[in-house]
């Protein structure tokens, strides 16, 4: 009896704790199973909030997120102004949406120049990229600082913003500090552009996939603050009905929770946005768009980095707007206290941040429920991966893999604290690989022949060799292969030398004791048990020390392959074992001849 | 021969990310820095080198788990000077509010399988675990403490730290006095100016983001807030919000906190 599993453990590309890792396990060329690990520490916002006064929770849930404190501000006002009944200005509501630009502006420049186009450009980092590229990395900074200068237009500062109110803003800006911003950006509007078309011109990887995609929607303006929660197939809720369809739940390996429409995997975020709003972005970016050649709705996640520069120059052409023809107006309503539950749902830069809040008769905070962008795309981008990194080819190199993962992952832009420069990749390759396949039949020619050799002994009921080699006779599965030879031995011992000699291809069938795999099912190359000691085999010489002790003779052991079925309590194999190992045969030998 | 470039480090422990940006958002004075200091691990911005030797190491965010608490001893080992930014790092921010609550409790409150989460009882700030050689207060920190801290170490002069009152910014600002004039629970009195007093600017109170400053009297001030109609609850609640851990809040803020229980019905 063998016992083999193949783990391939990759070092973290730094030791970095408290962050992202990847784990992936690998079974016979197929994913088995896969993980991204979010080791944030919980930091129990919602609990903070309970018993607060209802003007604490802008400036709290500012510092959920550096990169998207407006979002968070402006998703928790607008629960609040539900309660209590307050309808803000016009004024308001497009100031709102002019500080909301600016984080879109502000978020959008980071993730594009400081962490996706390094990537597809082939450096680490911004500062290598600055040395190759100055003119677009300057442009990019340029693009961010007028997006944290929005910001602290209505917040004085663009992190952690402190105007925003409910009924409104504390405070006005002047038509001066208005009419010299708006110059810059009326000089950036033709960056904004060129930024469009020059993400359009990188090389992005090709691969399409389809799924749910979730956002506002407002047939009015591209939404950003307002909107029913909309998806390509059939939502179509107000924020208060968030709950009917959506779900999240605490899965253990993440300190992120994990939310599903309808229990499936969905996207938010700027590819979610364009898809289903793309009518609403102003006119010249569908123009340039159509000049760069992509069409929306579009499913491939790569251009997630166009979306957002997209996204970036419409709403640099928002704030020109509104903005155009500034005048102060009286920042805030007067809002006063009362009980009840309130709603909030925008589009933060990474996709729809929905709050509801429950405020007593003082307007102090009865219970308080977040629901994050990042944790509504965790299990569409482990469904992604899935896909991705199969598509990528699982026996690429490790590091491959690792970077690719990484591209896959950045596509989302999860919130940073939630991984991605420093992913640590856990692959577990189990059994064959599709690597060990094509190495094999590269090794044939054709009209090789390929030995099945049942092994096993008839005392202790080791008899799955015998058994599935007479039921591949029975079933004359290879009887016009005339490439294929079947033979059983009992009690194998150095007979199992004599075929590995003799066999250009060899695939012996055993029992086998091991972890368990998902159908019981375990291949190992025949060179990859070199050294290994069979435990206690009924056989006189296990397959393992045969194995061994044919590589000692200088026989060659890659050709080998061995075939396990995992034993465990049973006291006699089923028909249906047997069975399986059969059809397993039958796909192999195809793979391998062909 | 042109002298080593001095090598720096910007580290993450548990945040908002937000002090990190006070980095990125420099704009093209970020390039500036790159140029003139050898950045060598900072995660964000895509510099991953976690055990490399540096002459100052950045660090944001508190301590939070048992993995945190070595990897704060390690990074110690490997820097000269060590400056923390921000109020998660300085204080424990304001993630530690859990310190007075039963954060057990929480965790299984929020997460079905609360055994899968591994922190620590309490948040503390970096210098109870390690020496720090600099704090920079703010929630967040400015991209102007970061430039006058590394200009400063640059030039080898010990950098100064704000440690005035806001109110003192606040009067050379011009802004009008939000507490005296519209009777807002303003905290500026208490807390460490630097922010440019941007809330007092915007017609609204201060709420103490920056921290306690140089020799603070909360005591009184809670006392003058309660004068201007607040109940202890609210009095309490104000000083313990950004830097509820710093102990010179903290005490005061949990006395205010055991007058509202006691007058709870």
């Amino acid at each position: 009896m063998t016992t083999h599993n193949i783990k391939i453990r990759v070092p973290a590309l730094a030791r970095v704790e408290g962050e992202g890792a990847l784990v992936v396990d690998v079974h016979e060329g197929e994913i088995t199973h896969l993980q991204l690990r979010i080791y944030e520490p919980p930091r129990y916002f919602e609990k903070f909030l309970e018993g607060r006064e209802y003007t604490d929770i802008p400036e709290i849930v500012a510092r959920i997120c550096g990169i998207c404190p407006v979002a968070y501000q402006m998703s928790a006002v607008q629960a609040i102004e539900s309660i209590f009944d307050v309808q803000v200005s016009q004024w308001v509501e497009d100031m709102r949406r002019v500080m909301y630009c600016g984080e879109w502006i502000q978020s959008h420049s980071l993730h594009i120049h400081m962490l996706a186009a390094p990537d597809f450009l082939g450096f680490n980092s911004i500062t290598e990229m600055a040395k190759k590229y100055p003119a677009e990395v300057q442009r990019g900074l340029r693009l961010q600082s007028i997006g944290n200068k929005l910001i602290a237009l209505f917040g004085g500062r663009s992190v952690h913003p402190v105007g925003v109110r409910a009924g409104g803003f504390h405070h006005a800006p002047n038509v001066d500090e208005v009419t010299k911003l708006l110059k810059e950006i009326d000089s950036a509007v033709d960056e904004a552009a060129d930024l469009l078309r020059w993400t359009g011109s990188l090389s992005l990887p090709d691969i399409e996939q389809s799924t749910v995609y979730v956002a506002l929607r407002n047939e009015t303006q591209y939404a950003i603050n307002d909107g029913r929660i909309m998806s390509n197939t059939d939502v179509d809720l107000a924020a208060s009905e968030y709950t009917n369809r959506f779900s999240e739940c605490h899965v253990p390996h993440s300190t992120a929770l994990h939310a599903t429409l309808d229990g499936k995997p969905y996207l938010v975020g700027p590819l979610a946005r364009m898809n289903l709003n793309f009518s609403e972005l102003p006119e010249n970016v569908q123009t340039i768009l159509a000049e760069i050649g992509i069409r929306f709705p579009c499913h491939n996640m790569f251009y997630s980095i166009i979306a957002r520069a997209a996204e970036l120059m419409a709403a640099l052409l928002e704030a020109q707007r509104l903005l155009g023809d500034y005048k102060p107006e009286t920042p805030y309503v007067d809002v006063s206290p009362k009980a009840g539950v309130g709603y909030g749902c925008t589009e933060a830069p990474r996709g729809i941040l929905w709050h509801r809040y429950e405020l007593d008769d003082n307007g102090r905070i009865v219970e308080a429920r977040i629901v994050p962008p990042t944790s509504q795309n965790q299990a569409r981008i482990e469904e992604d991966l899935r896909y991705s990194l199969t598509e990528f080819g699982l026996d690429k190199d490790e590091q491959d893999l690792r970077l690719h993962g990484e591209k896959v992952i950045r596509n989302y832009d999860p919130c940073i604290s939630c991984a991605t420069h420093f992913l640590k990749l856990e692959l577990n390759r189990q059994g064959y690989s599709e690597q060990a396949i094509n190495a094999l039949s590269e090794r044939l020619t054709a009209g090789d022949t390929i030995t099945i050799l049942g092994v096993g002994s008839p005392v202790h009921g080791d008899t799955l060799g015998q058994e599935v080699i007479a039921l591949l006779k029975k079933q004359g599965v290879f009887d016009n292969n005339t490439n294929v030879r079947l033979k059983s031995l009992e009690r194998p011992g150095m007979n199992v030398v004599e075929e590995i000699r003799q066999a250009k291809c060899l695939l012996i069938i055993d029992a086998m004791q091991g972890d368990t795999t998902h159908d019981g099912v375990v291949i190992v190359r025949g060179n990859e048990l070199v050294g290994e000691a069979s435990v206690s085999g009924s056989h006189e010489l296990g397959v393992a020390d045969a194995i061994s002790l044919a590589d000692s003779l200088g026989l060659d052991t890659e050709n080998v392959l061995i075939i396990g079925m995992l034993k465990g309590d049973k006291a006699a194999w089923s028909n249906s074992d047997v069975e399986h190992v059969v059809n397993r045969l039958e796909a192999l030998v195809a793979k391998i001849q062909s | 021969m042109a002298a080593a470039k001095p090598r720096v480090a910007v580290h993450k422990f548990s945040s908002c990310d937000g002090c990190q940006l006070a980095f990125l958002n420099m704009g093209e004075d970020l390039l500036q820095l790159a140029s003139a200091v050898e950045l060598v691990h900072f995660i964000e911005a895509g510099l991953v080198a976690e055990d490399a030797s540096v002459d100052i190491a950045f660090v944001e965010g508190s301590i939070s788990t048992p993995d945190d608490h070595a990897r704060i001893q390690n990074i110690r080992d490997h820097c000269q000077y060590l400056v923390t930014i921000g109020a998660c790092a300085t204080s424990g921010g304001i993630q530690a509010l859990r310190n007075m609550n039963d954060a057990k409790a929480w965790t299984e409150a929020i997460y079905a399988q609360p055994e899968y989460i591994n922190s620590l009882d309490k948040v503390s700030p970096i210098k109870e675990h390690v020496k720090v050689d600099l704090e920079l207060w703010g929630c967040p920190v400015s991209s102007q403490q970061i430039i006058h801290a590394v200009r400063d170490l640059l030039l080898g002069v010990l950098p100064a730290v704000e440690n005035d009152k806001l109110c003192m910014e606040c009067k050379r600002n011009a802004n009008v006095c939000v507490m005296v004039t519209k009777g807002q629970p303003c905290v500026g009195a208490m807390t460490r100016g630097g922010c440019g007093a941007i809330c007092p600017h915007m017609g609204r109170d201060c709420y103490g983001c920056y921290g306690p400053a140089e020799n603070p009297n909360p005591d009184a001030l809670a006392t003058h807030l309660q004068g201007l109609g607040m109940l202890p609850g609210s009095v309490a609640r104000r000083l313990l919000f950004i830097h509820s851990a710093a102990p010179e809040l903290n005490s005061t803020g949990v006395s205010w906190q055991g007058m509202e229980e006691g007058t709870s019905e």
